[in-house]
């Protein structure tokens, strides 16, 4: 479907922009400890800039960068993360979701729940930022 | 709307503002909204998890379990859209 907004200006915009919005993106992700932000704010920028790109660049040219495919695979990854660092401290005789119980050496119980967080913040990120991605590529309907 | 239907809505709104009056004063500090798991939040955050940012602590934490449910939940969706939708080859 390319050609909806076929214009050098706004190829060479969105290709400006596309960075700044992802480095953002990582920030709210990485942010959410200490104000506004988080996993679900920071997947949604993320799944922005792309859509941003699709909607300048034509999708031929961005499912080869980035196809549905990979963008399913990124979500079913997401919830693996969350899922594993849910599953790990059971394994190492805490509760479910336990995070002061993750096998990591050298750190004191809260600071390991601080990390414990940060991944699985990480893993919503990526769970929300392929699903939106998925349903962006379904709704628009052409599949390339 | 006919008569019947408005009755039961009168009533059931009459029903609504007499539970109301019972209800305790949220903006006490005796509320029970505040006296369960609210202060263990707000004074144990910091020193048990070093996040400062409570809403964070709470959300990924204490109620992890609620939101994983809720990724599992998006994830969901996104395989639902993928299963209904279909497959639209038109070339444009």
């Amino acid at each position: 479907m390319r050609g909806s907004l076929q214009n050098v200006v706004v190829e060479g915009v969105s290709k400006f922009l596309v960075p700044f919005i992802q480095i953002f993106a990582l920030y709210v992700i990485t942010h959410g400890h200490y104000g506004p932000g988080g996993g679900f704010q920071g997947g949604v920028i993320l799944a922005a800039s792309m859509m941003l790109l699709r909607l300048s660049l034509g999708e031929e040219v961005e499912h080869r960068r980035f196809s549905p495919t990979l963008a399913g695979l990124v979500a079913a990854v997401g919830i693996l993360i969350y899922a594993v660092a849910g599953l790990l401290p059971l394994a190492w005789g805490g509760n479910f979701l336990d995070y002061a119980y993750l096998p990591i050496p050298g750190l004191s119980s809260a600071e390991l729940r601080y990390h414990g967080i940060l991944i699985v913040e990480t893993g919503v990120g990526l769970v929300v930022w392929g699903t939106l991605v998925i349903l962006f590529d379904h709704l628009i309907g052409s599949e390339s | 709307m006919n008569w019947l239907t408005g009755t039961i809505l009168a009533l059931f709104l009459g029903l609504l503002v007499y539970a109301e009056s019972d209800l305790p004063d949220s903006t006490e500090a005796s509320a029970p909204t505040r006296t369960h798991v609210a202060p263990r939040y707000i004074e144990q955050s910091y020193p048990e998890t070093r996040t400062p940012n409570i809403v964070t602590s709470v959300l990924a934490d204490y109620r992890g379990y609620d939101t994983l449910g809720e990724t599992v939940v998006i994830l969901t969706a996104g395989i639902a859209v993928i299963l209904i939708l279909p497959r639209n080859d038109r070339r444009r």
